[in-house]
Parts: C-alpha cells; sequence; structure tokens
C-alpha cells in the first residue's frame, strides 16, 4: 500500500508540486492543521500579513509582477471574508489567485459554528470557480483543477474551501504531471480568415490607431515583445489602458499615451476619429469609451481577445478574433510579412495625414499643469520620481484615485509586468500590500508604491509586515489631505460642496514609519523634493516618505462620464488661454 | 442635455426584447444551479421560468432549462457567460418563435366544486392533454401540458369552475426530428 498522507501534508504536496515558493496568509482555528504542516516543507515560504485582504493584494502584486498565480491561506468565517475584497479586485483585473481557506468541521457545516460562513457561497461571484471539498480524496486533484483554472483562458482568482476534519484525514497522494490539455473552457483557435481578414484592414486604412490594455501583460513578456514588433511593422498609432501601461514603451514616438477618462489629448482623439480600431487584449471598459452611443464613430473595430464574452459585451465590432493575443500578434505579423512585404514604406504616404493630425493633438500638451515654486504640484513629485528612478528596473504599485491617475500620466513605463495597479475594481489600499508581494518576488529590486493619504491608511498596518520580513519597500505618499478625486469631483459635479472627503486628522506619517520600525522621510518644498528622493532611494529599509503636494490641484485631462472622446476637458492652463475656465466646468 | 450633471454614463437607447429558451447542460454537483442563478441576478439578467433535473445518471448531468428575455446582445452575453462557467458542458439557445423546437409546461390544478363544475372543468382542460390524477366527490386534480399562455388563460378560465389551488413547472423544451443539439 501507498504511503497515506494527511488533508493538509496533500496541501503543500500539490502547492509543492505547482512550483509556488510564497503563501500569503494568517492562521486561525480552522487552517491550524494546514499551518502545522507548514515546517516540513522548507520550499515554500509563508508571509503572515497583518490582515487578509493584505494578504490578497500581496498575492496579486506577486502576481502581477511574475506571471505565476499568486496563493493566499486563509482561515474560515472572517479570514475568507476579509480576503473577498482582493479575490474581486483579481477578478476584475485579471489576475491569477488560488486562495485556500479553512472551512469548519464537515459535521458542523450549517450550524452556524464559530467562525462559520458560506464561503463558496459568498465567494462565487468573485472567483472563476470555488469548490467546498466534501471528500479527502477529491483534495488533491482540486488543488491541481483550482491552479489550472486560475491561470488557463482569461485568468483569475478561485478558491479551495477544506473543512477542518478533510486537513485531518489520510489518503494516497499521486505526483502531479501537467497535462497540456485543454478544459473546454480556453480558447485560442483563431482561423487565418479572421487573420487575412484583418490584413485587409490594416491595408486599407489611412486613420489607424492600435488600442491595447491588460491581456498584453497576461499573455506573457513575449506578447509585448510581439506587439511592439507589430507596432513598427506597421507604422500606426498606439494607445493603451491603464491596465496595458508597460506593454509597449511609453517614450516611443509611436505610444499616443494613456486613454480613457484621464488619458492624453492625442490618444482619445485619435481614438474618437480613427477608421481602424485595432483592439488588443482590452474590454471596452466605461472608463475608457465615455458615452458608448458617441464611442469612435467612423471606425471600423477589430477586438483580440481570449475571453468570447468580452466580445461584442460593451461595443459592438465588426471583426473578433478570440485567442490568446501573443499568438494572435504573431500570426498577424507573419502573414503581414508575408502578404504586405514593406508595409512600412509602403503605406507611409496613406497614414501622413493621419500622422501630421495626431501631431496637431500632441502639440496641445494636455498632460502639462502650471508648476509651482512655493509648493510641490504632484505631477511635478511623479516627474522627480520617474527621471530619479528610471535608470533602475523599479516596480511601480499604486492605490487609487488622483496619485493613480498622474502615476499613470507621468511615469513611463517601458517593460511590462512593472505596473500594478487597481484598476477594474477601483480598490483603495491596494498598493502598499501589493508592494509587499512585488518585493517577495523581486527582493533586490526597486519597488515604489505611489499612494494617497487617504488610500494609504486602508491597509497601513501591512507596514509592519513589510518590517517582519525586511522587505525595503517605499510608500511614496502624495499628501494633499483630502481624498482628491472624491474632491475633484465635487469640485465639478457637485458645486464644490466637500462632503466628508477631507481628512481633518491624519497620522504624522513619518512618526508612523518610525512607530512601525522603518523610516519616515517629508518633502514639503519642491527644493527639497529630490534631495529628499534620492534619500528614500538610499535608505535599505521601508521607508514611508510623506510628500506634501498642492491640495487644490485637480487631474486633467478629463472626459467627463457620459461624454464622448472629442469632448474632453482640459487643464485649467488650455482653460486660461481660452477663457473657457467656467464655461468649461458647467458643462461637466 | 437633460441629464447633463449626472457623473455616470446614460443608459443607451432601449432595444426590442426577445425572448430566449436557453438550455444548459451542466455537471450536476452543489452549488452548480446557485451558479447559474447567480450569474443571472448578478448582471441583470431575467428569468422568467426554470426547470432542472438529472438527465443523465452515469454521468451526472443536469439538464437546466430557462425561459429569459434580452436583446440580442443581451442574450449573446449570456450564453457565453453561462459557457465560461467550469460546471457547464454546453449550452443551447432557441427563440420561442422557433418552430423547431418544443416547448412544454405541466400545471395541475385544484378544482373543488360540485360534480357539474368538476365536469365542466374538466371538459375545458381536455385540448391540453388533460389527467386526472385524484377525484372525490367534492374535488380534482388535474394535470394539464400546454404552453405558458394556454396555462395563464387555464387558470384564469377555471376560476369560475371552482379553482383553489395551482402548481406549474417551468418550460422544457426539446428540438423537433431526428436531429440531436450537440
Amino acid at each position: 500500500m501507498s504511503k497515506l498522507y494527511s488533508g493538509a501534508e496533500i496541501v503543500f504536496r500539490c502547492l509543492q508540486d505547482q512550483g509556488v515558493s510564497h503563501v500569503f496568509g494568517y492562521p486561525g482555528g480552522a487552517v491550524l492543521p494546514i499551518y502545522d504542516e507548514l515546517k516540513n516543507f522548507n520550499s515554500i515560504k509563508h508571509i503572515l500579513v497583518r490582515h487578509e485582504q493584505g494578504a490578497g493584494h500581496a498575492a496579486e502584486g506577486y502576481a502581477r509582477s511574475t506571471g505565476k498565480p499568486g496563493v493566499v491561506l486563509v482561515t474560515s468565517g472572517p479570514g475568507a471574508t476579509n480576503a473577498v475584497t482582493a479575490l474581486t479586485d483579481a477578478y476584475m483585473d485579471s489576475v491569477p489567485l488560488v486562495c485556500i481557506s479553512g472551512q469548519v468541521p464537515t459535521h458542523l457545516i450549517g450550524t452556524d459554528a464559530f467562525q462559520e460562513c458560506d464561503t463558496t457561497g459568498i465567494t462565487r461571484p468573485c472567483t472563476k470557480h470555488n469548490w467546498l471539498i466534501k471528500d479527502i480524496k477529491d483534495l488533491a486533484k482540486t488543488i491541481h483543477k483550482a491552479f489550472e483554472v486560475a491561470t488557463s483562458g482569461r485568468p483569475g482568482p478561485v478558491l479551495v474551501d477544506i473543512p477542518k476534519d478533510i486537513q485531518f484525514q489520510k489518503t494516497s497522494y499521486k505526483k502531479y504531471k501537467k497535462i497540456n490539455k485543454s478544459n473546454g473552457k480556453s480558447h485560442n483557435h483563431f482561423s487565418q480568415n479572421d487573420i487575412d481578414e484583418l490584413i485587409n484592414l490594416i491595408g486599407k486604412a489611412s486613420k489607424p490607431i492600435f488600442y491595447t490594455g491588460g491581456g498584453v501583460i497576461n499573455s506573457g513578456p513575449k506578447a509585448s515583445e510581439l506587439l511592439r514588433e507589430l507596432v513598427h511593422e506597421t507604422g500606426f498609432p498606439i494607445t493603451s489602458t491603464l491596465q496595458g501601461l508597460g506593454s509597449y514603451p511609453a517614450d516611443d514616438s509611436q505610444f499616443l499615451g494613456m486613454l480613457g477618462m484621464h488619458g492624453t489629448y492625442e490618444a482619445n482623439n485619435a481614438m474618437y476619429e480613427c477608421d481602424l480600431m485595432i483592439n488588443i487584449g482590452a474590454r471596452f471598459d466605461d472608463r475608457i469609451t465615455g458615452k458608448i452611443d458617441e464611442f469612435s464613430p467612423k471606425s471600423k473595430k477589430v477586438h483580440v481577445d481570449i475571453d468570447p464574452s468580452s466580445i461584442n459585451k460593451n461595443v459592438k465590432v465588426d471583426l473578433s478574433i478570440v485567442g490568446d493575443v501573443k499568438m494572435v500578434v504573431a500570426s498577424i505579423i507573419k502573414t503581414l510579412k508575408k502578404k504586405k512585404p514593406n508595409f512600412i514604406k509602403s503605406n507611409k504616404q496613406k497614414t501622413s495625414k493621419w500622422w501630421e493630425k495626431i501631431q496637431k493633438w500632441r502639440s496641445k500638451r494636455s498632460l502639462d499643469y502650471i508648476g509651482s515654486e512655493e509648493t510641490i504640484k504632484p505631477q511635478y513629485a511623479i516627474e522627480r520620481l520617474y527621471e530619479l528612478t528610471k535608470d533602475k528596473d523599479t516596480y511601480i504599485t499604486t492605490e487609487v484615485g488622483q496619485h493613480q491617475m498622474w502615476a499613470a500620466q507621468h511615469y513611463k513605463f517601458n517593460k511590462p509586468n512593472r505596473w500594478m495597479t487597481s484598476g477594474g475594481l477601483g480598490t483603495m489600499g491596494y498598493g502598499l500590500p501589493a508592494a509587499v508581494g512585488v518585493q517577495v518576488a523581486h527582493p533586490n529590486k526597486l519597488v515604489i508604491d505611489i499612494a494617497g493619504e487617504a488610500s494609504v491608511l486602508m491597509t497601513m498596518q501591512e507596514m509592519s509586515t513589510a518590517v517582519q520580513y525586511g522587505l525595503p519597500i517605499k510608500i511614496f505618499i502624495l499628501n494633499n489631505e483630502y481624498m482628491g478625486m472624491v474632491r475633484q469631483w465635487q469640485e465639478l459635479l457637485h458645486d464644490k460642496n466637500y462632503s466628508e472627503s477631507y481628512t481633518a486628522a491624519l497620522p504624522d506619517f513619518v512618526k508612523l514609519a518610525e512607530a512601525y520600525g522603518c523610516v519616515g522621510l517629508r518633502a514639503k518644498t519642491p527644493e527639497e523634493l529630490d534631495d529628499k528622493i534620492i534619500e528614500m532611494l538610499n535608505t535599505d529599509q521601508p521607508v514611508i516618505f510623506d510628500c506634501l503636494v498642492d491640495k487644490q490641484e485637480n487631474c486633467f485631462p478629463m472626459i467627463p462620464s457620459g461624454k464622448p472622446h472629442n469632448q474632453m476637458l482640459l487643464g485649467p492652463k488650455d482653460q486660461k488661454d481660452k477663457k473657457i475656465t467656467g464655461k468649461g466646468r458647467t458643462l461637466v | 442635455m437633460a441629464n447633463s450633471k449626472s457623473a455616470y454614463s446614460f443608459a443607451s437607447k432601449k432595444q426590442k426584447l426577445d425572448t430566449h429558451i436557453i438550455v444548459v447542460w451542466v455537471d450536476n454537483e452543489a452549488g452548480v444551479l446557485a451558479r447559474v442563478v447567480g450569474l443571472f441576478s448578478g448582471r441583470g439578467y431575467n428569468i422568467e421560468s426554470l426547470a432542472v433535473a438529472e438527465v443523465d445518471q452515469k454521468l451526472n448531468i443536469s439538464r437546466i432549462t430557462i425561459v429569459t428575455t434580452g436583446t440580442p446582445q443581451v442574450i449573446d452575453q449570456i450564453k457565453l457567460q453561462l459557457k465560461k462557467l467550469v460546471p457547464v458542458h454546453k449550452v443551447a439557445d432557441f427563440k420561442r418563435e422557433d418552430k423547431k423546437v418544443i416547448f412544454k409546461e405541466m400545471a395541475l390544478f385544484k378544482i373543488v366544486g360540485n360534480n357539474n363544475k368538476l365536469e365542466k372543468a374538466f371538459k375545458a382542460c381536455k385540448k391540453y392533454d388533460a389527467v386526472i390524477l385524484d377525484k372525490t366527490n367534492k374535488s380534482k386534480v388535474i394535470q394539464i401540458t400546454a404552453l405558458r399562455r394556454e396555462i395563464d388563460n387555464m387558470a384564469n378560465n377555471l376560476k369560475k369552475f371552482g379553482l383553489v389551488s395551482v402548481s406549474r413547472t417551468g418550460a422544457v423544451a426539446m428540438t423537433r426530428g431526428a436531429e440531436v443539439f450537440k
């Protein structure tokens, strides 16, 4: 007879066979048998967080910066419910997570036992799939299946709920062999006809644009390489969503910057006026499209996505190619080279007018802001941060709000997997724990959380985690004492009624850093900013950087919700030039 | 614009709604119905009726029949979202008007009254394959199979004959002819 293993041992054997090196978790009654086994598995390192939401976001940061699934281990009841925000965040942004939760013993399920909750019921709408283990014999195959579901097709979170009695029961375990078999849920069988049709459209277009998203990043670094090749081969302009930043170098001349609600003037106008839109791995999110009835009215639209349900969900497209970005783009390049050799030269004439137009839009310099000698402008702080860190291979995470948009606008990403931000769910408090996860995966790299003072307080407790594991993350807080984006919307849309968006009692972040056992720094004037940033970069410990910025600054450009791309609200500089300050705002 | 102060995007124009019958083959496992129904409620899709039972005990397959209404775009989304669920094997979709498909619902009527009324009630039901399942001096339980609207009508008509209780199923569907949906 083969050797028998307990359920708890099987959990770790499965993780080992899946190549898992780090688990983010928090112990509790219903997972104690699993925690008891931890000591026997040296290849798996457990990172003890301070709150289960932090475990989830850290696993997300880990997953997004490595491309490998993040693993979360939590107890029943509150352990599981605390992880729900992170699971939903991962679901919205297509991040592969495997969450293992303890559950009360089988015979107590349904009795309102201590720390019991209907974990599979609660997490059903925020996972790709979840399982409650009722039989020890199903445990191993379910965990392996969980990894398969989390990482195949459009990635996402899954959860395996394991009752405590199952963790004690014993059964045999067979070493897992990865089978390259489709589970029928991932789709990657586009036809050459689709590609030919696209090449045909590319040949006809005089005002084309690539609109790329997080799907390129999820498809792996090779996909980003291929995308660069495709964009260079065609000579077409390219814009990227928030999640796609880094898949194409931001300092390249063909890159128009981010599009959408806070995207650049050139990107949004090009989206509005184009005659061919090639969407690669983006999902026509409402922050991208603006008013859907007037979204890019004159264009043929092509959509490349691995998830068939993304096609025609928000915007009807003329050609859909369901497949993995890497494979589809490789196929497009191959066909383009074969059918239209030297395309970029022969096509230059055709798109020259289009590029002229784009240059005109660019000359608006829509990301410009009015500088100041007295106060630190938040945009200036990000620009300086970028200039002082661009030579290092820097990983940036963010919280959610104005600082997030300024980071997206002013920090230039040149590589994929370097930018971790909560886009779909918009979770304040994402960035700090995500930075913990990124630093765990890349111990020798520079990891910075560009934060707002309101967001960062939501998960501040994870500084303690960073200190415990010696993770030198840098928390760069743009402190304007307001929930900046809320304040901005209240200014523009609610007659400056700043209802509850001001935090009247903030902690002293420098002292807070010291209380956590790390380093606190503060910059108050533009003059001292560079020195302080350099000091932060030279500190080999976690740092909380309190950057006091202009409290009134708004994030522009902005497409007011419910407006199409060509009706953007530009910054105060442009408004002053054109003397539309008052009118532009009442238009919102 | 009337609603120009709204910070939220405006709902697009109203489109025509069609009634569709969606048939889903799923693994008969715990929570699978909750997954399917939760998908509908979570994304704001409509369920008019629902019928579900295991159809293959060996392979452990259940067949769920859902009657729903939606714009063509919504119906497409329903199918694509259903296909993404892990326990879902296949999804079929029929328009209610589709002549190649049979739809049936079943209803049980309990009639209480004198002999005359009971007789009349049964007569009225006859064209819908009426079967008497239970009979006493004062009452009858009549089973009919028909379409939704026909059952609605019958339930109305039978009131005057002493209808006291109605129990009915959701619609089930099957294609006509020798073909099987793959």
